[in-house]
């Protein structure tokens, strides 16, 4: 288990009362979630659950409907201004790496610190260097992604969103598209990124992620936070049927 | 035969068993995999022979290259005539543009390579100093071409003709279709109901009106805006006719493109908070664009042929030139070869586009290096 030292009581994504609608469904139901700084949070539930859609719309790759969001104390809104500053604060990690597959992995890095966070070409070259360098894969920053296997990829995507410096990480089933033998040196990366102290939001079933590195583990279904506790009695002894049941599937097997 | 035994894991990459690779297993594979194969390939050998042979002969080894007519030509040898070309050349590339002057023409079309070469070849050296001259080039070859200036003498667009006209119309057209293209299909694309709209109803109009009809447009138009007797612009309005023409279907190809890119790649442009220029410029563009190079230089090439259309409009393409040679009596009744000529022209100048546009996907292809 990671020990977090990092751990503040500074909240830094609050959600109140979030409603989510995809046309008639009804799908993300009176979501109310506060994440401190620093704080590592897994989120887990059987597929069609939310879970996915309730951390796009944390940077507001889909659109709440009701209720309010504020990230780093700034509330999401229709103003495009205020989204620039959020998404430029907020990392994300999809599960299909998303890579942009004309550029090489160092100008998949480099792209966004230069035009968005206008960092001069030089600088952004070296952050992104230092970063491959973390995530293990400096000689292949001439590379194109296609080039790569998939688990080279996903580390350069979390790289890749490390070269826009975010204050949180949002990871969204990371190492579901993964081969098996892949899956651990994507989680090295990540339990390595808890350990600096990054605020990370994580759609996983990983649970031997969730139990080595999450302060908290939150259970959802049918759009809804079913249960949120620490990993131990989470684990060990959950409250909800729901989440006995659904653990009771993915842990014996 | 012994098989030799390897302890597990120890199994070496042994070479394929003979005959199936090399010169000799493609022959093999390809021309006499099996007994009726066999036979086609010797049919189809021998029928080549007779076909090289005789097309040889009356291409080139019957042929007569230079004569007075059509009649010197017959007395010397049956094969092709190809006086009617090389006692016309001079028309069939300048047109009636005056014989003193062809050497604007000529340096032109020479430092037209020069100034597209750091646009097709990305990697040329000294590209920032070429591209300097691609941007000068458009003026350039303006003045030199049309006179007028610097003691130039002016030229009348009247006299334009020949390859030369087919040039100036498919590279002006080519060259103002491609960026009228993809601003169309952004437009398409767009969040913005009126630039939406316009795109829509400019690219449906477009397609859907013959090109000859827009051409007759473009001369008729001039009539009513010019005062009679001048032949001002009517170039340029074809040109303008030709150019909103394949940047229509241009940009249909490259909403295509564009409609092929994964949804994931704006969401991770979004989420490092890249805006719509942004995405559009470094996500969007480089891929869609890459995507549609074949049906892009399809329809480069269809313009580039249209062109001929402008002799209904009076302006003298090759073909016009053509026409007016087998009009001569001298050289009646030689069309086979005029056409065959002009048709040589167009495939050249065709391919080597073909060509440019397969090396430049290989380029671009990204997967495997």
């Amino acid at each position: 288990m990671v020990v977090n030292k990092n751990k503040s009581s500074k909240p830094v994504i609050e959600i109140k009362e979030m409603h989510k609608w995809f046309g008639n469904f009804h799908v993300l139901k009176n979501i109310s979630l506060g994440v401190n700084q620093g704080e590592r949070i897994v989120i887990c539930g059987p597929s069609g659950s939310g879970k996915s859609t309730l951390i796009r719309c944390i940077n507001r790759l889909e659109v709440h409907q009701q209720g309010d969001i504020i990230v780093n104390n700034v509330e999401l809104t229709g103003d495009l201004k205020n989204l620039e500053v959020i998404r430029s604060d907020v990392g994300m990690v999809f599960q299909s790496f998303n890579l942009f597959p004309h550029l090489t992995v160092l100008e998949n890095c480099t792209l966004a610190p230069i035009w968005v966070k206008k960092l001069p070409k030089k600088e952004a070259e070296e952050l992104a260097m230092e970063l491959l360098t973390r995530v293990k894969i400096p000689e292949q920053a001439l590379k194109y992604p296609g080039q790569l296997s998939g688990g080279q990829q996903q580390r350069v995507a979390i790289a890749r969103s490390l070269c826009m410096q975010p204050k949180i990480m949002l990871f969204d089933e990371p190492t579901s598209a993964l081969d098996p033998e892949m899956i651990k040196e994507v989680l090295d990366t990540m339990i390595e990124l808890a350990e600096t102290g990054m605020t990370m939001l994580v759609v996983t079933h990983e649970m031997g992620f969730a139990k080595k590195v999450a302060d908290s583990v939150i259970f959802m279904d049918e759009g809804e936070i079913i249960e949120q506790n620490d990993p131990k009695n989470f684990f060990n002894n959950p409250k909800n049927d729901r989440t006995k049941l659904f653990l009771s599937q993915i842990l014996n097997h | 035969m012994s098989e030799k035994t390897y302890k597990p894991g120890n199994y070496p990459d042994l070479p394929p068993p003979p005959g199936t690779v090399g010169v000799y297993g493609w022959i093999k594979q390809n021309l006499f995999s099996s007994i009726s194969n066999s036979l086609l390939t010797i049919i189809s050998v021998v029928l080549l022979y007779y076909l090289i042979d005789g097309i040889i002969g009356w291409f080139f080894l019957n042929a007569v290259f230079d004569a007075e007519s059509k009649i010197a030509c017959r007395k010397i040898n049956d094969g092709a005539c190809w006086a009617v070309i090389t006692r016309r050349v001079g028309q069939f590339v300048y047109g009636f543009y005056p014989e003193a002057e062809r050497w604007r023409i000529d340096i032109t079309f020479l430092t037209m390579f020069i100034a597209f070469a750091p646009l097709l070849y990305p990697d040329i050296p000294k590209r920032k100093w070429l591209l300097y001259f691609s941007l000068f080039y458009p003026f350039f070859a303006f003045v030199l071409i049309m006179g007028g200036y610097f003691g130039l003498q002016k030229i009348e667009y009247s006299l334009f003709g020949g390859f030369m006209l087919t040039v100036i119309l498919g590279v002006c057209g080519i060259v103002c279709s491609l960026p009228l293209g993809i601003l169309l299909a952004l437009g398409r694309q767009s969040n913005l109901t009126v630039v939406r709209t316009l795109s829509v109803c400019f690219i449906e109009f477009m397609r859907g009106v013959p090109l000859i009809t827009l051409l007759f447009v473009a001369s008729s138009m001039l009539n009513y805006f010019l005062p009679p007797g001048t032949n001002f612009s009517i170039l340029v309005r074809v040109i303008i006719m030709f150019t909103f023409f394949s940047a229509a279907y241009i940009a249909e190809v490259i909403r295509g493109g564009i409609q092929a890119i994964p949804k994931g790649q704006y969401e991770a442009a979004d989420a490092l908070g890249m805006n719509y220029w942004q995405k559009t410029r470094f996500i969007t563009l480089p891929q869609a664009l890459k995507i549609s190079i074949p049906g892009i230089v399809n329809t480069f090439i269809g313009l580039y042929k249209d062109t001929t259309l402008v002799v209904v409009i009076g302006l003298l393409d090759p073909l016009g030139i053509g026409r007016a040679a087998l009009a001569d009596t001298k050289w009646n009744g030689l069309s086979t070869e005029t056409y065959l000529f002009v048709a040589l022209f167009f495939f050249v100048s065709c391919f080597a586009m073909s060509r440019y546009s397969l090396w430049l996907e290989n380029k671009l292809n990204t997967d495997k290096k």
